[in-house]
């Protein structure tokens, strides 16, 4: 089981959490296209290297924050730590 | 059976003051505390304790540990207990497995190796066809089946979880992992070393007087040191970050209880497992390893034979022939090393009478001890990308140089790294410690920078630790796999190397594929005996070498874990309301909805209906989701969740909205007050209530952090009572003075604060779930038994009665309303329950608006609108036929068959109209009202249903909610 670094509540099992998917912003819903907008929704890009993720801590403080993740070898590298991050992605 | 226990022997680990008297087959038998159940059968004289799985043939002891293949017993209602390893205890019911009639006599005996009758792939190739015969053939193997016996009746046993999280874990207490769990403790890492035997030392332990004394010496200093000690347990998984799986057993957890331990570093010291040689009978009884001899010597003073040949390639069998020797039994000692090997152990009725050499030696022997090499188990470190690769100077496998980015974090020591002397082994295993503790404080460091809000870095970080261990040498070892006759290689599974040589032959010649084919180290000790020679006679079979072959993969568990331990104790919380005791006096039936105990009814569900429709009745609906949400951007956030529209609802009045999911899927549904300028109070339904909290949190915390309101889950801080019915007001009347509840005063859809029977701050909201007049009061939850009490005896000359779920579901189906997750799924659109007028296409921005627009003006170039289905209100033509809920709806195709068009979902029997009534939902293009329906039943049967005009099957005005 993965440890999740959650910047509040320090290392945690990732079954405490939940990943929530990759940071991305949303569109902006009174301009967008179906196509733009579904890609956004169901489109994962999943590489096999870095990517910026949203976790929420379900078991822990309840914040969403935002992780750096080696999807192909399962690292995490915390962004530093500063204001909240505006870009976590909800779905 | 004569007895064979020897006179004292020094570092044996029993005690001959206390006798254990237990059984074995029925017959009565003894054996001493410290025995384990098969050094107690040995002394006893017993030879076969087995019948090996698919020939039958007679099986002793080889290893005389955990890993041993022949010595898997029933023990009282417990199967395949590895009689090898667990210790005596008195009164224990023992007997043999897999033998009919008896483990001496055996009638399914076939001893005629490798006959063609029970050839590898012999079930697949007979058994195959025809498919219908299978529940015969099923009956008949049955009997053949090994394993024991299962007593369904056993009462159930409680297994316990443990969850750990040392610096630093070693797996293997001898002298290496000793060494570094000591060395690693004093340099203030925190310690867990697990064992898997009783007691610690490894090899040591059945070694001489100045390896017991070292041995003793390790385990004391890991006391002193503050290592937690964990004997028989194993690390039996490793996964991410090192994650492991610990199984301890018979400790105070449970016959075997699971440690899930999150450890920094891991040192695998596994030390070495003694390899058995392939040779014609090397399975009788008699045939025993050097360690096996050794140990049933040294530990528990049992003579294992009077006359012993001892072919040895190593010191161990050295060391073992030597033992032998001074313990008085008659040894001719082969070297191996000089070049001459075993060719065949024989006997009469399957057992040990000489031993027939490679040059043609012939030796009488009823013990015959091989030394034959190592394997080294390198489960863990493959569980950590590790892969091994072999030495064929060394005859075995080590792990190969690392490149695994977690690789600094899994380190190993003792014989999985190579040889030495023992002051060499305990300095490899010093090093290695004092390396984990070092990279354990690293590594914890680190994690405390990446998450520095938890908990502040206090100091810099350590230097990296460069691996510095002197590497241990690898002593030279003779390759010796199999002689140049056939024998048995799993002697869990039964699988010779006949059987391996004619699977590669069929084509199954990579390890993987004969390994499946035949069966080989699938068995009881899962390839720590037998995967090299598996490979070894692969490679034979194949022309090819063990180095280009390789090994099977080591998955977890490394050791195996029961069912029990696995499932443990359930964690799932139940909930309860703080009316709950109350419903239990008043005989509720509960139902389990989520997480919460409710009463589905108290006993008549249709007259609970009855009384609400003309007296009153009260039902808790604590469950009911309540978020508390306050703050000048409030009005966004409402506007932002629901579809409709929030910032002109006045203070003092109730709305109801329905959220969707940024797809446009109905989500949840409920009501919203506003308390006050600022404040509003939520409600959400029962079994979305935390979806919806999480699902806020993450609008506000991700999307509109600037926002200034605050969300507070007070579901559990008011117990929610709803009071419906005609006479309903005369009731509340009577408990409430701080609030008009004139028809006037307090209309339908607004929401009022006041004093409910002597209780201040509850909050009361006018609402028509049921259809009827009913208000909803919200009341501190530690006030929730006096309320509820304090209307029953208030109404009683109304007629006030308790109501419970299904009144209250049967109610809402009565009037139409649906409930998400019932009548919608996760393809329900807003408009498929006919919501359009509720969605506010003129808000700039909410949840799933882009979705709905195009769901209702038509997606730019694409999907018409109209297609989405829709929900219908249905009345079946025969009004006492009540269709099951998901049952399909049909219509009859222009070919002439029949196409589903939809599905019913929810039906009653509806105690006020005194019919059946449904909703459902189904395709547009056969929605339109007076339409006719065709269901199909659970039987088959089609039965014609009618759309009605409205959702509501029961005062589609809604007058009966507003007097």
């Amino acid at each position: 089981m993965l440890l999740v670094p959650c910047p509040h509540c320090g290392p945690r099992n990732s079954a405490d959490l939940t990943l929530v998917g990759e940071s991305e912003s949303r569109p902006d819903p009174s301009a967008t296209t179906p196509v733009e907008w579904r890609a956004y929704l169901y489109e994962e890009h999943n590489p096999a290297g870095w990517t910026r993720e949203t976790w929420y801590c379900r078991l822990g403080c309840g914040r969403f924050f935002v992780t750096e993740r080696h999807r192909g070898q399962n690292r995490f590298r915390n962004p530093p730590l500063g204001a909240p991050d505006e870009s976590a992605r909800r779905r | 059976m004569s007895p064979q226990r020897l006179p004292a022997r020094p570092g044996e680990v029993i005690d001959r003051d206390r006798a254990l008297a237990f059984t074995w087959n029925g017959r009565a038998v003894s054996g001493l505390a410290g025995d384990t159940i098969a050094s107690a059968l040995a002394a006893g004289g017993c030879r076969v304790f087995s019948r090996s799985m698919k020939y039958h043939r007679p099986r002793g002891i080889l290893t005389a540990d955990y890993w041993d293949p022949n010595t898997l017993l029933q023990v009282g209602e417990e199967p395949n207990v590895r009689a090898g390893h667990r210790l005596l205890e008195a009164g224990m019911a023992v007997s043999a497995q897999n033998a009919w009639p008896s483990v001496r006599w055996d009638a399914k005996v076939l001893t005629n190796l490798g006959g063609r009758a029970l050839s590898a792939g012999f079930y697949y190739k007979t058994f195959m066809r025809p498919r219908w015969l299978w529940p015969a053939y099923e009956k008949v193997l049955a009997r053949f089946a090994p394993g024991g016996v299962i007593d369904a009746g056993s009462a159930p046993r409680r297994h316990d979880k443990r969850y750990a999280h040392p610096d630093v874990v070693v797996a293997g207490g001898g002298p290496a992992g000793l060494a570094a769990a000591v060395a690693a403790a004093r340099a203030g890492a925190g310690v867990l070393l697990v064992e898997h035997e009783h007691a610690l030392g490894g090899h040591l332990r059945w070694g001489t007087k100045h390896e017991r004394s070292i041995a003793a010496a390790l385990a004391d200093a890991a006391q002193v040191a503050g290592v937690e000690i964990l004997t028989d347990a194993t690390v039996t998984g490793r996964w991410e970050d090192n994650w492991l799986a610990i199984v301890e057993r018979g400790g105070a957890g449970g016959p075997e209880r699971l440690i899930k331990a999150r450890a920094k570093v891991l040192v695998v010291a596994a030390g070495l497992i003694e390899r058995p040689y392939v040779f014609a009978g090397n399975d009788r009884p008699g045939v025993m390893l050097s360690q096996g001899a050794r140990r049933l010597l040294n530990l528990w003073a049992v003579r294992p034979g009077s006359r012993a040949v001892v072919w040895s390639a190593n010191t161990a069998g050295d060391a073992a022939a030597a033992d032998l020797e001074a313990a008085g039994v008659a040894v001719e000692h082969v070297d191996a090393r000089a070049g001459c090997t075993v060719a065949a152990a024989q006997g009469r009725r399957g057992g040990l009478e000489q031993v027939v050499l490679s040059d043609g030696t012939r030796l009488e022997a009823d013990l015959l001890v091989t030394a034959a090499g190592w394997t080294a188990p390198t489960s863990l470190l493959n569980m950590a990308g590790v892969r091994p690769r072999y030495d064929p100077a060394a005859a075995r496998f080590f792990p190969a140089e690392p490149d695994v980015p977690e690789a600094g974090t899994v380190l190993s020591t003792g014989g999985i790294s190579g040889d030495g002397s023992l002051d060499e082994l305990v300095g490899h295993g010093e090093a290695t410690g004092r390396l984990a503790a070092a990279r354990a404080a690293t590594l914890a460091h680190r994690l405390q920078v990446a998450t520095a809000w938890a908990a502040p870095v206090d100091g810099r970080e350590p230097p990296e630790a460069p691996d510095e261990r002197t590497p241990l040498g690898r002593d030279p070892h003779p390759e010796l796999y199999r002689s140049s006759t056939d024998g048995i290689v799993d002697l869990s599974e039964d699988v010779s190397s006949r059987d391996l040589r004619h699977g590669a032959a069929e084509g199954f010649d990579s390890v993987e594929l004969v390994k499946r084919w035949t069966t080989a180290t699938m068995g009881s000790a899962q390839g720590k005996l037998e995967t090299v020679n598996t490979v070894a006679v692969l490679a034979d079979a194949t022309d090819s070498t063990i180095s280009e072959v390789g090994t099977t993969t080591w998955r977890p568990p490394f050791a195996p874990v029961t069912l029990g331990a696995l499932a443990g104790r359930m964690f799932e919380p139940v909930r309860i309301s703080s009316l709950h005791d109350l419903h239990v006096a008043a005989g509720m039936t509960p139902i389990q909805a989520g997480q919460w105990i409710r009463p589905e009814h108290y006993g008549d569900p249709a007259a609970e209906v009855r009384n609400v429709r003309t007296n009153v009745g009260i039902i808790d609906v604590s469950p009911l989701g309540k978020l508390d949400i306050q703050g000048p951007d409030a009005a966004d956030l409402l506007s932002l969740l629901y579809v409709n529209k929030w910032r002109r609802l006045a203070a003092g009045a109730v709305r109801y909205g329905v959220m969707c999911a940024e797809d446009g899927v109905i989500l949840d549904d409920g009501v919203t007050g506003r308390l006050g300028e600022d404040h509003y109070l939520m409600s959400t339904t029962s079994s979305g209530s935390g979806a919806m909290e999480v699902w806020i949190q993450n609008w506000l915390q991700t999307e509109h952090p600037d926002w200034r309101v605050r969300v507070t889950p007070v579901t559990d801080a008011y117990t929610s009572i709803n009071v419906a019915g005609p006479r309903s007001r005369t009731l509340l009347e009577r408990l409430v003075d701080d609030v008009d509840l004139g028809p006037e005063a307090f209309k339908y859809m607004q929401v009022r604060r006041g004093t409910v029977a002597g209780v201040a701050g509850c909050v009361m909201w006018r609402i028509g779930f049921t259809g009827e007049l009913s208000y909803e009061l919200h009341v501190p939850a530690g006030f929730g038994p006096h309320v509820w009490q304090a209307l029953l005896a208030a109404g009683a000359d109304l007629g006030v009665a308790p109501f419970g779920l299904e009144a209250q579901r049967i109610m809402r189906l009565e009037k139409g309303h649906f409930i998400v997750g019932q009548d919608t799924d996760a393809l329900t659109k807003a408009p498929t329950a006919g919501l359009e007028r509720l969605i506010k296409l003129d808000k700039p921005d909410f949840c799933g608006r882009p979705e709905l627009q195009w769901a209702l003006d038509g997606e730019p170039g694409a999907e018409d609108p109209e297609a989405l289905p829709r929900l219908v209100a249905v009345q079946p033509t025969d009004p006492a036929y009540v269709p099951p809920e998901a049952c399909q709806i049909v219509v009859a195709g222009s070919d002439g068959n029949e196409r589903i068009i939809g599905r019913i979902t929810s039906s009653r029997f509806s105690p006020t109209l005194e019919r059946s009534i449904c909703l459902a939902q189904v395709e547009a293009a056969h929605a339109a009202p007076e339409g006719t329906l065709t269901i199909v039943g659970t039987d088959g049967r089609r039965r014609s249903a009618l759309i009605i005009a409205h959702h509501a099957h029961f005062d589609p005005e809604g007058e009966r909610l507003r007097v």
